[in-house]
């Protein structure tokens, strides 16, 4: 009896120091061999950015010229207002806009400058006076007898940051210079949001993280028509002679570039870099049969074909194989001999003036017809050479549509200077760089919370060190961008929120990411169970005998004190 | 002017008005001016673009939309901008010289086993300058895909060929342009790059896109660097392998979607020229079918002045006589590509269509028709040709018919084909699984010279060469080798690299022989039909062959294309490179539902041992009464029924 209980004993003990290695050593070994590495995120921050509270700040200085305040409330100027305005896009959106305003006088030399004769000429040398940065606006409010605007012009949109505010009878109303400004502010407004922001721009801007509401028909147009922000593009001019036959033609394209895109580029730089090149495509053809309308006695291309047009081309266009930013396509195209005019016909049959159309983030088409230079014995082929001006005209069009820059509509008596010689007035690239960095941190916070997201629900992805490093140099990116942006700083925040765009993109589309091939769990246990199954419930049984057992025992021992 | 823009103006302002009013779903983008009718514009709009939003129109319709520009050319350019919308009206214009040019050339060589070998050469000759930072972006006849890549890669060479079949150079002669089965890539990098090895594999993922092929799986497995058979074909004496990157791909098979983007890169595509015989379904039905992309730096004139860049798109292509030709003897453009000729490519300076006749003087083999009267003679692989030529840019030669259909008849079988000087040949040798020795021979056919040839052979790291073994013999003596390159390979990184030069004495078979051990490889890295066999690239034969007639030297003359490929340094002889069969080596397989029957074998082993130490170590043991016998247990179980006390 006392043998048997001393080997029950040992047994017990062999059972129980058998589990204690499974647990101590088999446990934590199998463990650390099947782990997957997974560096550290900074999950709480990320956390942080899914909910987007961004704000803008504008800063605004108010110049009053002599003549539109009085003396007494002269006195009371300077001063600086902010006021702020709080819109909610979506749950995890809101949008905060301040605008700081700053009152003064204006001094002697911009009085003098505000005395020209046109507004042009006071526009140019106000602007040799001050360089106002980037993001920020001078607002001059001249008087009602102001000669420097038309009659039923109120504001003049300068080229370069400034405006030109009338101000009206009604508006001198009130006798303090409170009333005069709280009278003032819906016009600063107005002038704000044509040449800084509008909750429109915005929201469209914000259509990566926000289901866009359909608003209103423009701003959906003009938001679907402009690229999505990217730190490069690629613009691709190709010219498409169908009929190299009876066609041969010259394009300067290499000077044309020069002196038309060229200036837009380089003052766009800041936003993207751009890359240009250009193409000849013999023998491409358009995608549709052309009819001969005999009224115009010429060949009409319907507005309804026109999305059948540049399939059979864009075979023939070629990626770039350099990079993969986006590609702009603009391609002229001289239709051949025997369908030579063509025309593009809008919705109501009319001829396009410009015989062009472009293709919502795409690129744009014209049609150049070149029926003047056959001559009468129609002696092919003939040589042709095009007439660049008229050609960059359209494309230099196209291109800003399709860049964003937008010429929306003006609200009544606002008159807009022409652009300059680059082609974009100051107050327009400040307006690109808003809803720029807004998309673009719209985006990175997207991608990076995808990204978390993703990695939080598939367990078995290996998250190496370069990753972590990617996300974390984003999220440190996109912090900054932000808290530029409610500084004021606009160059700033559209560099850093372009930083952000290119680590979150690397970082979610790193190659590693997908190395390992992971398994489902069923079919992971479906391996392990043959040894698992066998090892684990002799164990198990045994635990469960000692646990039973044991408490037998206690339970006799508790009756025998009792 | 001034009425002009004004008149211009109030038609537009009409348009805007009765657009705004009518028009729904078609928008015009308004650029606005400086002019000041356009306030009037501007007053009328908020009332109607409030109409226009309560009609709420689909948003994908406006997909197109038409561009209107009023006015946007600043600047200077504004002037220009009146004459634009009178019709352009025919000035004498001075037409700028363009600095590229492009040439084709189709050369038809009829051969004696009755087949026919047909090859295409599209030259594109480009003045400009990659090399020099400069950035190239305005391309006309040059593709700008290639443009690109060139210049961002800084490639100063670029060999590419895909080629489906093998060239039996025992029958057919001496190709134009060699080429080894499957894909073959060599690029010369320039020496601005620092990273070639990291640039070659972007490249080579690059043109895998371009060109539709699997160039993706070059790596480092399968790349070599020779050191002396591959030299730059085109201007610049960079002689530092470094720069220079060797891969083949014996396994690739080449077919339409590779041919599609090939033929994306002629100017003319396949619209125009001779480029319109080149249809997939009768290219693909053939004994041969080699596509190559060549691009070099060459020389514009003799003294070298100025360089230009050539693209020469070659393809070649051998039409068997016994599965398409039928029981007439006769071969036609209509049969071997479903086309024929109407016109030569407009962009081509020439145009010229090569029926080698040499060997026909008199019409006693084969007859042609439409006859020509032009004749040329061209130095080809050290022999002189004879070629009847058609020159396509000459209306004359589609004759009434206003199209142009060669047709070649037969007249008889016999004619002896000169046996070509030098031929290469390689097999594996040996039995089993373990061990095999590969044999290459190296025929020199010619009657009393002696030449020197370069051997290379890259042969993958799983196959293990010992090099000691390495013997070459001709005419049964040891034959040395002047010049050895070794480098052996490294598991998984890279592959073994052997060149070597050796003199092949006359009218001799050189035999080279090394023996190999098969490796073993990871269970992920066999292909996907292991049992098919592992593919090993061709060697490489390159040699200075003398020559029977004296070559040309002078490269820019005017030749025809194919004879100009390679440069001749000197007359006596010309080069020639010989590519011999790619071996097909069987690697040990297992079976590859092991991984799963292993781990459950042993996890039963496993377990079966652990249970019965478990049991050992935990369970105590025992004597049990015997227990009593079965007659015993019957004899109970009738009790208990009966209520009886068991025994």
């Amino acid at each position: 009896m006392a043998t048997t209980e001393v080997e029950r004993r040992r047994g017990q003990l062999a059972a129980l120091s058998i589990a204690v290695v499974v647990i101590v050593v088999g446990v934590p070994l199998w463990w650390r061999t099947t782990e997957t590495y997974r560096a550290w995120l900074p999950v709480s921050q990320i956390r942080e950015l899914a909910k987007l509270q961004l704000q803008l700040s504008a800063d605004v200085e108010v110049v009053f010229a002599r003549g539109t305040v009085t003396p007494e409330q002269q006195k009371k100027v300077p001063l600086t207002q902010s006021q702020d305005e709080d819109r909610v896009v979506d749950e995890d959106t809101v949008m905060r806009y301040r605008y700081e305003t700053r009152y003064r006088t204006a001094t002697v030399m911009e009085e003098d400058a505000l005395n020209k004769p046109t507004a042009a000429e006071a526009d140019l040398s106000l602007h040799t006076l001050s360089e106002s940065p980037c993001g920020s606006l001078v607002v001059y409010v001249i008087p009602e007898s102001s000669a420097l605007l038309p009659e039923d012009v109120n504001v003049y949109v300068g080229q370069r940051r400034t405006a030109l505010l009338r101000l009206g009878a009604q508006m001198r109303d009130g006798k303090t210079l409170e009333q005069l400004l709280s009278n003032l502010k819906p016009r600063i407004k107005e002038v704000l949001q044509v040449m800084s922001f509008s909750h429109a721009d915005i929201t469209a801007a914000l259509s990566d993280r926000v289901r866009f509401n359909p608003g209103s028909r423009e701003s959906i147009a003009d938001s679907m028509r402009a690229f999505k922000s990217s730190p490069g593009y690629e613009i691709t001019f190709s010219l498409l002679n169908p009929d190299p036959k009876s066609h041969r033609i010259h394009w300067d394209i290499e000077g044309a570039v020069q002196t038309y895109i060229q200036p837009l580029l380089t003052k766009l730089a800041p936003l993207a870099n751009f890359s240009m090149d250009s193409q000849t495509l013999h023998y491409a053809v358009l995608g549709v049969n052309p009819r001969f309308d005999s009224s115009h006695k010429a060949y009409m291309l319907n507005a309804d074909s026109l999305a059948h047009v540049i399939n059979p081309v864009e075979a023939r266009l070629g990626s770039n194989a350099a990079s993969s930013n986006p590609v702009l396509n603009f391609l002229l195209y001289v239709p051949d001999a025997l369908r030579s005019p063509l025309y593009i016909q809008d919705h109501k049959k009319q001829k396009v003036p410009s015989n062009a159309f472009h293709s919502p983030r795409w690129g744009g088409i014209m049609v150049y017809n070149v029926n003047g230079f056959y001559k009468s014995e129609a002696e092919f082929p003939v040589d042709i050479n095009i007439n660049m001006a008229k050609v960059m005209g359209v494309f230099l069009a196209q291109l800003r549509l399709l860049l964003g820059v937008q010429s929306s509509s003006t609200p009544t008596g606002f008159l807009v200077a022409p652009c300059g010689s680059a082609g974009l007035a100051d107050w327009e690239l400040d307006r690109l760089m808003w809803s720029r960095s807004v998309e673009n941190i719209a985006t990175a916070t997207t991608t990076i919370t995808s990204l978390a997201q993703l990695l939080d629900q598939i367990g078995n992805i290996v998250l190496n060190d370069n990753i972590a490093q990617q996300v974390s140099s984003a999220v440190s990116s996109l912090q900054l961008a932000v808290a530029e942006l409610e500084a004021g700083n606009l160059g700033f925040a559209l560099q850093y929120s372009k930083d952000a765009i290119q680590a979150s993109e690397k970082a979610f589309f790193d190659p590693s990411l997908l190395h390992l091939l992971y398994f489902p769990d069923d079919q992971k246990f479906a391996i392990y169970i043959p040894l698992f199954l066998p090892m684990c419930v002799p164990i198990l049984l045994s635990l469960i005998k000692i646990a039973s057992e044991a408490r037998q025992r206690y339970r006799e021992k508790k009756a025998k004190n009792d | 002017m001034a009425a002009h823009r004004c008149s211009h103006l109030v038609w537009l302002f009409l348009l805007v008005s009765l657009s705004a009013f009518l028009l729904s779903d078609s928008q015009e983008t308004t650029l606005t001016d400086d002019n000041h009718d356009n306030e009037a514009e501007n007053e009328q709009a908020p009332p109607e673009s409030a109409k226009q939003t309560a009609e709420q129109p689909a948003v994908d319709e406006r997909r197109w939309e038409a561009t209107e520009v009023n006015e946007v050319i600043p600047g200077d350019a504004a002037a220009d901008k009146h004459d634009s919308s009178a019709s352009p009206t025919a000035v004498p214009v001075s037409m700028p010289q363009p600095k590229d040019d492009m040439q084709e050339e189709l050369v038809i060589r009829p051969l004696h086993s009755g087949d026919i070998y047909a090859s295409f050469q599209f030259r594109t000759l480009w003045e400009t300058d990659f090399t020099k930072g400069k950035k190239v972006s305005h391309y006309r006849l040059f593709p700008k895909s290639l443009g690109q890549v060139i210049s961002k890669f800084s490639v100063r060479e670029l060999h590419i060929s895909f080629t489906q079949g093998y060239w039996r150079t025992m029958q057919w002669g001496q190709p134009f342009l060699p080429s080894p089965p499957g894909a073959e890539l060599w690029v010369w990098f320039q020496d601005s790059v620092t990273d070639v090895d990291a640039t070659w594999k972007e490249l080579t993922n690059v043109l895998s896109g371009i060109f539709c092929a699997s160039l993706n799986f070059i790596d480092s497995t399968n790349t070599v660097q020779p050191s002396a058979s591959f030299k730059p074909l085109g201007i610049g004496n960079v002689t530092d392998h470094r720069f220079l990157r060797y891969a083949t791909l014996p396994r690739e098979i080449v077919c339409t979607e590779n041919l599609t983007p090939w033929k994306k890169l002629l100017p003319c595509g396949s619209k125009a020229g001779l480029s319109v015989l080149l249809k997939s379904e009768k290219l693909f039905h053939s004994s041969f079918h080699s596509q190559a992309v060549h691009i070099r730096p060459v020389c514009q004139d003799w003294q070298c002045k100025t360089t230009s860049w050539e693209l020469r798109q070659t393809l070649n292509v051998v039409f068997d006589l016994h599965t398409s030709g039928g029981a007439k003897r006769e071969w036609s453009f209509f049969k071997m590509f479903s086309r024929t000729l109407t016109e030569a490519c407009p962009l081509a300076s020439s145009s010229k269509i090569f029926i080698d006749i040499t060997d026909n003087p008199q019409e006693e083999q084969f007859e042609l028709s439409p006859a020509t009267p032009l004749l040329s003679q061209a130095v080809v692989l050290g022999d002189r040709r004879t070629f009847s030529v058609y020159d396509l840019t000459q209306p004359i030669t589609f004759g009434t018919m206003r199209s142009l259909n060669l047709l070649i008849r037969w007249k008889s079988t016999e004619g002896d084909m000169l046996r070509p000087l030098l031929h290469g040949e390689r097999y594996v040798a040996g039995y089993g699984l373990q061990t095999g020795e590969i044999h290459t021979l190296m025929y020199n056919n010619h009657p009393f010279r002696s030449f020197p040839v370069l051997l290379l052979d890259s042969v993958p790291w799983y196959l293990r060469l010992y090099v000691h073994t390495l013997t070459v013999t001709s005419k049964g003596k040891d034959n040395k080798p002047s010049y050895i390159h070794y480098q052996p390979s490294k598991d998984r990184v890279r592959p073994h690299l052997l060149e070597m030069l050796v003199q092949l004495p006359p009218h001799s078979v050189t035999e080279v022989t090394v023996q190999f051990e098969r490796a073993l490889l990871k269970w992920t890295e066999y292909t996907p039909d292991p049992n098919h066999g592992f593919y090993v690239g061709s060697s490489i034969i390159s040699s200075l062959v003398p020559s029977t007639v004296a070559m040309d030297t002078n490269i820019t003359q005017e030749q025809p294309l194919f004879s100009s490929f390679f440069p001749c340094k000197e007359e006596s002889s010309y080069f020639m490179r010989v590519y011999t069969e790619p071996l097909l080596v069987n690697l040990p397989t297992p079976d590859f539902s092991m991984p799963y029957n292993v781990i459950c074998l042993t996890c039963t082993v496993v377990a079966v041992g652990y249970g019965s130490l478990y049991n050992l170590l935990t369970r105590s043991f025992q004597i049990e009464e015997p227990n009593p016998g079965l007659a015993k247990r019957i004899a109970n179980i009738i009790r208990k029924m009966r209520g009886v006390p068991p025994l």
